[in-house]
């Protein structure tokens, strides 16, 4: 059936208001004024960020054939989202033969009941977690406490986080904004079996975390988990970590429940070489993490013997219609250009609303709720392309940022009879640069900023509509005494471009 | 209409709005280094791998056949390890020399509970195979590698490689496994890098790994 004879369909919904972690409570602009004022935030994040760029960079310079392994990465991705629903069937196929249940979820509600109803089958009033995104997208944890289903976070950094009743910031180390000192003080508040004598020594805390959670692995019945990737071909599920807490929930309890976003397909098992290659160096800067796990359904005598995957849209398809921005699928996860991004450094992962920061999240999280619902995301950033120079999988994030702006600028621009102030301003400097006469005496105008900012050198808040707007974030400079025109033509004489002549 | 066949449809009315690049599976350019290119020679990849170790902070013994049956029981009593999980198909040669006291795990037919495992001093295996580049050893649960909980619930982990199943790289590795087997792949004690971002060995994996390496002596090894 072609296009024509049905006419064009609409775009797949966004996901749902009201449930999940993928919007803020207030604009980044006005989230980050907090953090920013935070200096403990910005030390500890500084000191993390300066770390891990640091190592990531030294253990790329040690492949040579590192930018072959990024684009085959871009380009399995491209393959892959093109061909989503072949291989989503495929994986669905392999993963039941093997002795699996696929259950697939429109949006997050749908993916919190599926596993509510799961658990509850089991008999369980509780569950052990592995570091997951997908479940922190959805919120699973709030619908699982809400049905009387106690989830326990066994990753160091998001124990850190639940115990401290606090919200990640970061997608491979949710606590980063927390030093040894800060972790020590949650601990021996919270966990109730800590000796006082604990040091702030990360080995110390680490083992910590070992004794705290040792009988609960060892007695779980129930496991949720999120994956890395999943093999069409084979219907292999991966995940991978560090600590060793996603074996043991992958490993010890009878039934698992794995929450997958729908991108996270790959199509053969031998594309793991190219993926297993970009991740540990692009996340933790190590050769390879610690452990990785690969297993397929369910194997008699080793492992859960229960096996359920959960496979979610939650916004993906929508992000999928769009062209522009749909490369946002194509990411790994590995959170290396939160790590390189100044805006990140300086605001924090929280300032981002959602639990996707920094600038993969600018990207994915207004095209997963629809921009207008983060709206602010898009400008969360100053376009230096860092982000796209470390992406393992070359998402064009720049260009996107572009994109999503001009979209949002374009929405507002749909919804309003009288025009946004940005908006005649834009207007108003189109009519002056067309011509070079008006554009030079503008430019001459401009030497009235200098009666701003005589003090400090520079032009602060201007309490004026729309310059306001303009300076209340960013100091603007003194405009200097001579235009670049004035000057070219007292050095140059003739050599003045001409004022002659309007263009269109 | 069910939440499959939903979601089915707007990925199709997806591509519909935003047609994809033709781009076909046998196309993606693979130009890194592949399992087809040829590594270092072998006693090379043995020299790297232990490198790779210990930059991970394993332990590493180097030995022969002859020496190894000696090498394991030096290990063990350097740890001091008394009692011993040992699954299906470890040789039997290789504790020939030490007098710890074996727990057999003989698998499915017959498992050791988790409070065994976790009472044990240690857990012995071989391996599937091991990338020299990254230092991973890989298990995938056949004969002498034990189902998963063996190599996690002990707190000291010693695995026996020989140099013949080193590999160089990654691609290597994964042309080397079965898919459908349970498999894990291990890179150094369990560790964590979720403390300002600084790695740290000992969660709650085997706080120490420890790694006997089987070389052929003479002129002609490798």
């Amino acid at each position: 059936m072609s296009a024509v004879m049905l006419g064009m369909p609409g775009a797949p919904p966004t996901s749902p208001r009201g449930v999940g972690h993928l919007r803020g409570e207030e604009s980044f602009p006005a989230a980050a004024r907090h953090s920013l004022a935070d200096t403990q935030l910005r030390a500890n994040l500084g000191h993390a960020t300066r770390t891990i760029r640091g190592k990531r960079a030294a253990v790329v310079a040690e492949l040579p054939d590192w930018e072959e392994l990024r684009e085959a990465g871009r380009q399995l991705k491209v393959h892959t989202m093109a061909h989503l629903p072949a291989y989503l069937v495929q994986l669905e196929e392999a993963v039941t033969a093997r002795g699996g249940v696929v259950h697939w979820a429109r949006d997050a509600a749908e993916a919190n009941a599926i596993v509510v109803d799961l658990v509850r089958g089991t008999g369980s009033d509780e569950v052990v977690k592995v570091k997951s995104m997908a479940t922190q997208e959805i919120a699973l944890n709030e619908a699982l406490e809400a049905a009387g289903i106690a989830a326990f976070e066994t990753d160091l950094a998001e124990l850190i986080v639940q115990l401290g009743h606090d919200k990640p910031s970061h997608i491979l180390v949710p606590a980063i904004h927390r030093n040894r000192a800060e972790i020590r003080e949650i601990f021996l508040r919270e966990m109730g079996d800590v000796d006082p004598a604990l040091s702030d020594d990360p080995a110390a805390l680490a083992n910590a975390a070992r004794l705290h959670l040792r009988r609960k692995f060892l007695s779980a019945r129930v496991a949720v988990s999120g994956a890395n990737f999943a093999v069409a071909e084979t219907g292999t599920l991966s995940v991978v970590e560090s600590e060793g807490n996603g074996r043991m929930c992958l490993t010890l309890p009878q039934t698992l429940i794995t929450v997958m976003g729908i991108e996270k397909v790959v199509p053969r098992y031998r594309d793991l070489e190219v993926f297993l290659q970009l991740l540990p160096r692009s996340s933790t800067g190590e050769r390879m993490n610690p452990y990785t796990s690969l297993w397929t359904g369910v194997t008699p005598g080793d492992g859960p013997q229960e096996f359920h995957l959960v496979l979610l849209d939650n916004g993906r398809s929508a992000v999928l219609s769009d062209a522009e921005g749909r490369d946002a699928l194509n990411c790994i996860r590995c959170s290396a250009c939160l790590n390189v991004c100044p805006v990140y450094e300086r605001a924090g992962g929280h300032a981002y609303g959602s639990v996707y920061p920094g600038p993969i999240g600018a990207i994915l999280s207004p095209q997963l709720t629809g921009v207008e619902d983060n709206a602010s995301l898009p400008y969360a950033s100053s376009l230096c392309g860092a982000c796209y120079d470390v992406c393992p999988v070359k998402i064009n994030i720049p260009d996107i940022l572009v994109h999503l702006r001009a979209e949002h600028t374009e929405a507002q621009a749909a919804g309003r009879r009288v025009p946004t102030a940005e908006a005649a301003a834009m207007q108003a400097a189109a009519v002056v640069m067309r011509s070079p006469r008006r554009w030079r005496l503008a430019l001459r105008g401009g030497r009235l900023g200098r009666l701003l900012g005589r003090r400090r050198g520079v032009i602060g808040e201007v309490p004026l509509p729309v310059l306001k707007q303009w300076t209340d974030a960013r100091d603007l400079t003194r405009p200097p005494t001579s235009t670049f025109r004035d000057w070219w033509a007292r050095e140059h004489g003739d050599g003045q471009p001409s004022d002659e002549g309007e263009r269109p | 209409m069910s939440a499959r066949d939903d979601v089915l449809a707007r990925i199709a009315d997806a591509h519909r709005l935003a047609p994809s690049p033709d781009l076909p599976y046998d196309a993606v350019e693979r130009a890194y280094r592949g399992a087809e290119v040829p590594g270092p020679d072998a006693g090379a990849l043995v020299d790297l791998l232990v490198d790779r170790l210990l930059d991970y902070k394993a332990l590493v013994r180097r030995t022969t056949p002859d020496g190894l049956a000696g090498t394991v029981a030096e290990a063990l009593r350097e740890r001091g390890a008394t009692s011993l999980v040992v699954p299906e198909g470890v040789d039997p040669a290789w504790l020939a020399s030490s007098d710890v006291r074996v727990v057999a795990d003989p698998g499915p037919a017959g498992p050791l509970t988790v409070d065994a495992l976790d009472t044990a001093d240690g857990v012995l295996t071989g391996c599937a195979l091991a990338v020299a580049a990254t230092g991973t050893l890989v298990l995938d649960g056949t004969a002498g590698q034990g189902r998963r909980a063996v190599t996690l619930v002990p707190d000291y982990h010693l695995c026996v490689v020989r140099a013949d199943q080193v590999v160089a790289d990654v691609p290597q590795a994964v042309a080397g496994l079965e898919p459908t087997r349970p498999t894990t792949m291990i890179s150094g004690p369990s560790a964590t890098s979720d403390i300002e971002l600084n790695r740290v060995e000992g969660v709650h994996g085997p706080r120490t790994l420890e790694v006997v390496l089987v070389e052929d002596a003479g002129p002609d090894r490798g």
